[in-house]
């Protein structure tokens, strides 16, 4: 990733994670971690939203929110599966609540691990997907 | 009489970091109702006892909540020691203590953050976050993780912290105590937020104890509660006092938990002069028969575990009565006749924790 052309705007939703890793998504935003710097900001709304970020194994009643919010989200958009919870399900695995991971409601791009996942390996999976939006994008123009 | 009309709020809304839903009754822009929907994070975590054993439950106990992780946990072992009839080392209550203690200027300075959000003081924020990392950065440093880290098990602790670690603790607290003074003066004397703060949301003392509210919520509104003076870990060797505010709005909330940040700070400098040497965990044999209720004075309050063995290494039943669940019920009260546009910052001023809540 040399140069980003655009600055993507991420929003961030929890499925049903114990906010560990909703916590360390707000931290990326801090002056220490400044996600800010690639021109990335955290919005409230779906619809100006390029990334999602999503923690948290999904259970029956925030699949739907899920769902609802990934069809808000404009096209291109990738979705960033952040925690071990959103991965597999995680710890939660075996509660009779928890459905599995993201991947289960909506397809995941990339996919950050951790229990929590570090404000670090947050930022990567971010630019990750950032890339893979470009790809995207173009993908969208040829077609 | 004026139309009403339902708002929904939530469960994806900009001021919750955790999805919570509100049907907001309205007439024209004052709030008559609040009716709660809850379970978007209900995991169901305490049925797994039956499929974990007792030892390698703590994990799961900590993943209640990111925030207030440590304690879980600590709530979790304790009451399996008192069931089990263990006595752990003084050592590793101390060292229970402090990580709880800094558990708690963490907890509160996150709340303080979001606060400022919701004011849309961005930049308060951004500095009440800043501190934070520091506390952040004791916990990776004594422990190897940032805000779970999993350092409990049943019969002590898990890692030891030495003596040069201590005092640079002591240290990076000492710091923080002068870092934290303009962030104080900021909150309780700036114009822009006592506007916001002062006189909404008024508890009555009556209304906090009969609607069960707990922790920061019930002392803002002057009931001398605090349920670290029951004793359990290091605390009956420690001196401090409940403190409490008898305004009951949402700028004495703030007041309260600003004080105790600076009492936690007390607690740690007097922690850390005290600690003893020795032995940080015992070793831990059988399984537990019995049960057992613990309280613990968790940042958002009084957390209750219960637990009840069976004579196997599987639990029968394992039940945690979380202090936002009890704090809901006044959120209700405070709710029913304020301003819309104040709805976000009186949820915020009770520090919400669905997960803990959902569980």
């Amino acid at each position: 990733m040399d140069r980003l052309k655009k600055s993507p705007w991420m929003l961030h939703y929890d499925a049903s994670s114990c906010n560990g890793c909703d916590i360390e998504v707000l931290a990326c935003t801090m002056p220490r971690f400044d996600i800010e710097r690639f021109g990335i900001i955290n919005t409230g709304n779906p619809f100006h939203a390029d990334i999602l970020l999503i923690t948290g194994g999904v259970n029956a009643q925030s699949a739907q929110v899920v769902k609802q919010i990934y069809s808000q989200m404009p096209n291109p958009k990738v979705v960033v599966a952040v925690g071990i919870c959103a991965c597999t399900g995680g710890v939660f695995k075996d509660c009779y609540n928890i459905l599995g991971g993201i991947d289960t409601v909506i397809p995941v791009d990339v996919y950050v691990p951790g229990c929590a996942a570090r404000p670090q390996s947050i930022i990567d999976g971010v630019l990750k997907a950032v890339d893979i939006l470009e790809k995207k994008k173009e993908a969208q123009t040829h077609e | 009489m004026a139309k009403r009309s339902i708002i929904p709020f939530g469960p994806q809304h900009p001021v919750l970091p955790e999805p919570i839903h509100l049907d907001l009754v309205l007439e024209d822009e004052v709030v008559v109702e609040a009716i709660p929907n809850i379970g978007f994070v209900h995991r169901g975590l305490e049925k797994l006892v039956k499929t974990r054993g007792y030892k390698q439950y703590v994990y799961v106990a900590e993943r209640v909540c990111g925030i207030c992780s440590f304690g879980h946990g600590m709530g979790y072992c304790e009451s399996v020691e008192r069931v089990m009839g263990i006595d752990i080392p003084r050592r590793a209550k101390y060292l229970r203590t402090m990580w709880m203690e800094l558990s708690r200027i963490h907890s509160h300075l996150l709340w303080l953050g979001l606060l400022a959000d919701a004011l849309g003081f961005e930049s308060l924020f951004m500095q009440s976050w800043r501190l934070r990392e520091k506390i952040l950065d004791i916990f990776d440093a004594t422990t190897g993780g940032r805000i779970i880290f999993s350092v409990n098990q049943i019969g002590g602790v898990l890692k030891d912290v030495d003596r040069s670690m201590l005092q640079e603790i002591d240290k990076t607290i000492t710091e923080l105590e002068q870092e934290l003074t303009p962030i104080t003066n900021t909150f309780l004397e700036d114009a822009l937020v006592n506007n916001r703060l002062r006189g909404l949301g008024v508890l009555t003392k009556e209304q906090a104890y009969t609607a069960g509210a707990v922790g920061p919520m019930l002392r803002a509104s002057g009931v001398d509660y605090d349920s670290r003076e029951t004793g359990y870990a290091a605390y009956n060797e420690l001196n401090f006092g409940p403190i409490i505010a008898i305004e009951g709005d949402s700028y004495a909330r703030t007041k309260v938990r600003l004080a105790e940040i600076l009492q936690s700070f007390e607690i740690l400098h007097e922690l850390i002069s005290k600690i003893p040497e020795g032995e940080i965990a015992v070793p831990v044999k059988g399984n537990p028969k019995g049960e057992c209720f613990v309280r613990i004075e968790q940042p958002r309050g009084e957390a209750i575990y219960y637990t009840k063995g069976n004579g196997t290494k599987y639990l029968d039943r394992f039940r945690l009565r979380t202090p936002t669940t009890s704090n809901i019920p006044p959120m209700l009260d405070l709710l029913k006749g304020c301003q819309l546009g104040d709805v976000p910052l009186l949820i915020l001023t009770i520090d919400p924790c669905i997960s803990c809540t959902e569980r």
